[in-house]
């Protein structure tokens, strides 16, 4: 592969998510338009930051790439291959490249099995269904090596989850997503339940891998310096929709969209000299709820910079310098 | 500067019976807290920042939990030795507290007239009427759109940043002398957490009230405070304003802490410092440093004693060997 090419592409993705709502007779239904057009590639190799506030889709986008809700459109394209139109039997193949980190250490390892059998367990379900060829000497290798890699001793593998802490949980996770050695891991907020100091050994942990095996990650976070440390690009979403997508040093240095920059500005730095000069813009209000179908700019309420056309119209993703896309009028028509 | 002084924590500890052995959750801890002025707690989880704060308001679950030791003097009476009819005067009214998840702390079943108006006439005898004038007030003043519509509606119709609001504004409804704020902003997204970090600077700026904010967030500290405390392991470790902390942090944990949170402000991406191995089990403790394992400047008799806190200038101390032992 070139080292330029597209690894996953997403284009025009939507997942839209029915409810109802008030009593028998005044019933209503809608959608929730948690994810509604989003366009992006992830190149092989690189780190593809997603931030945003919660209920902005980008836990939603990460699901639906990987097949876990049905999207309502769109494509994923993972080594050429749509996975929204595989088969069954064909997704599970594909998948095998693909791989999950979660959050929540705690609720993301079954507690009844033991740590080899959890890192083991994506071997053991390949072998069954026939795709990987491996015997159960090279499983136990596999296992320790993993396991020693992550930085976890190979002594602990008959234990169980609840043996762990927190950060030693995580690195359970990690293992059990590169134990089919995948090229794409996507990573749901793996660090925010963790502890400062935890926090930055599994931050550098998941650095050092990608030099070791040559992984791509799609990192969801919420926490801006976390992505700003991990990332190559970075997308930032708001409800269900990127505002801006850019090099991650780009982006922090010169934040275009008025929604990227009302978000670095309310990032804290740990620093009280800095933080004594720095003028916040503070958002007023909530985010809105995605019920509704957007014929506007998504942020055009919250917007100090709302123009006429901003609300009636819908801007799209252009692009306004090197590697730099932003959805806002203040840049294109 | 001793009459600013409302609050001074003495040597407080609170101990929790388990099955495992015996829980130190707070180990000796003292500060003092001044009026108008804000107080960092910052801790890791588990490190008894929680509980110190609860402690201090008499809140200890008994049985497991006990207050072992030390004082708790508001304007010099100790709060600890008071009866619970004394000690109710003081919750709510002298010391309010809002806390990590809204949601949990308002009566879902409550409209949030009738749980704010319930505090107002039990703390300041006001009747129904102008209790709910001040409510309202309070809301406004919390930055509550349309108060007179929302104060009769139920938290579920409110979102996270604005039931924090509610919090705040019943927290603030008796005009404390102390707010203590437990994590307030970690359920919260950045953009509402300026906005609440924003409300509580500018409430307790107004109404001159003193905070004690609890968080594990450096970031959120550096803003708001004005002196600092790190905890570990049930104590005190480092105590300091926050220029001091951050600038020229003395304890090897703070200096690890602030090494390890990636900053925004910094472009180069050079590999992150990551303080090794894991919190301690705070469970039968031995009588050592706890951050010896962890601490790349351990020596021997870091591993035979606690070291002793030791004052550096005025208002700044910290607890660490390499200080030497005692002054």
């Amino acid at each position: 592969m070139a080292p330029n090419e597209n690894l996953l592409e997403v284009r025009d993705l939507k997942m839209h998510f029915p409810f109802r709502s008030g009593s028998l007779l005044s019933e209503k239904k809608g959608f929730i338009y948690a994810v509604d057009g989003v366009n992006f590639a992830i190149r092989k190799g690189e780190t593809l930051g997603l931030v945003g506030e919660s209920g902005c889709g980008k836990s939603t986008t990460l699901r639906a790439i990987a097949q876990l809700h049905k999207p309502t459109g769109g494509e994923v394209m993972l080594n050429g291959q749509d996975l929204v139109k595989l088969s069954r039997d064909n997704l599970i193949k594909a998948r095998k490249s693909m791989q999950l980190v979660f959050q929540d250490p705690y609720a993301s390892l079954n507690p009844r099995m033991t740590s080899g059998e959890i890192i083991s367990e994506p071997l053991r379900i390949y072998k069954k269904r026939g795709v990987l060829d491996i015997s159960q000497q090279e499983i136990n290798d596999r296992v320790e090596l993993l396991m020693e890699r992550v930085g976890l001793s190979r002594y602990f593998k008959n234990r169980y989850p609840h043996e762990f802490s927190g950060g030693q949980r995580q690195r359970i996770g990690i293992a059990r997503a590169l134990a089919l050695k995948p090229d794409l891991i996507l990573c749901d907020e793996p660090v925010s339940a963790l502890d400062v100091s935890i926090q930055a050994q599994i931050l550098n942990l998941f650095k050092d891998l990608q030099d070791e095996f040559q992984l791509t990650y799609l990192f969801v976070a919420h926490d801006l310096s976390v992505i700003e440390y991990i990332s190559t690009r970075v997308a930032v979403m708001y409800l269900g929709a990127i505002m801006e997508i850019s090099a991650s040093i780009d982006l922090y240095k010169n934040p275009l969209h008025p929604y990227t920059q009302a978000l670095l500005s309310a990032a804290p730095i740990p620093d009280p000299v800095i933080e004594r000069k720095r003028q916040r813009i503070i958002l007023t209000g909530d985010v809105p709820s995605p019920d509704k179908k957007r014929t506007c700019c998504y942020f055009h309420d919250r917007c100090s910079k709302r123009m006429d056309k901003c609300s009636a119209s819908i801007p799209t993703l252009h692009e306004v310098g090197t590697d730099h896309n932003v959805a806002c009028f203040l840049y294109h028509d | 500067m001793t009459d600013d002084v409302i609050l001074q924590v003495k040597d407080l500890k609170t101990y929790f019976k388990l099955d495992e052995g015996l829980l130190k959750a707070v180990d000796g801890v003292s500060f003092d807290i001044k009026k108008g002025r804000t107080l960092g707690i910052v801790g890791e989880s588990g490190s008894g920042k929680s509980v110190t704060n609860l402690a201090i308001m008499k809140l200890i679950p008994s049985p497991p939990g006990w207050i072992a030791g030390g004082e708790v003097l508001l304007h010099g009476k100790d709060i600890l030795k008071m009866s619970d009819t004394e000690i109710r005067e003081i919750r709510g009214n002298k010391i309010s507290m809002i806390f990590q998840d809204p949601m949990t702390c308002l009566n879902p079943f409550l409209r949030i007239s009738t749980q704010m108006i319930e505090t107002i006439v039990l703390h300041q005898g006001l009747d129904k009427k102008a209790a709910k004038d001040k409510a309202i007030e309070m809301l406004k003043l919390a930055g509550i759109p349309a108060p007179e519509k929302r104060i009769d509606q139920y938290p579920h119709q409110f979102s996270g940043g604005m039931r924090q609001r509610v919090m705040i504004a019943m927290a603030l409804s008796c005009n404390p002398e102390i707010l203590i704020a437990d994590e307030p902003t970690t359920a919260l997204d950045v953009t509402i957490q300026a906005q609440i970090l924003e409300l509580i600077n500018e409430l307790s700026e107004r109404l001159g009230t003193a905070v004690i904010l609890i968080t594990h967030s450096l970031g959120v500290v550096a803003g708001m405070c004005d002196e600092i405390c790190v905890m570990y392991a049930g104590r005190i470790v480092e105590k300091a304003n926050a220029d001091q902390i951050f600038g020229e942090p003395k304890h090897p944990y703070t200096m690890g802490l602030i090494k390890s949170v990636p900053r925004l402000d910094k472009t180069t991406k050079e590999r992150l410092y990551s303080i090794p191995g894991q919190p301690p089990n705070v469970i039968n403790l031995p009588d050592c440093c706890p951050f010896f394992p962890r601490c790349e400047y351990a020596k021997d008799i870091c591993k035979q004693k606690y070291p002793p806190v030791s004052g550096i200038s005025t208002g700044r101390s910290v607890a660490c060997w390499l200080y030497g032992g005692g002054n």
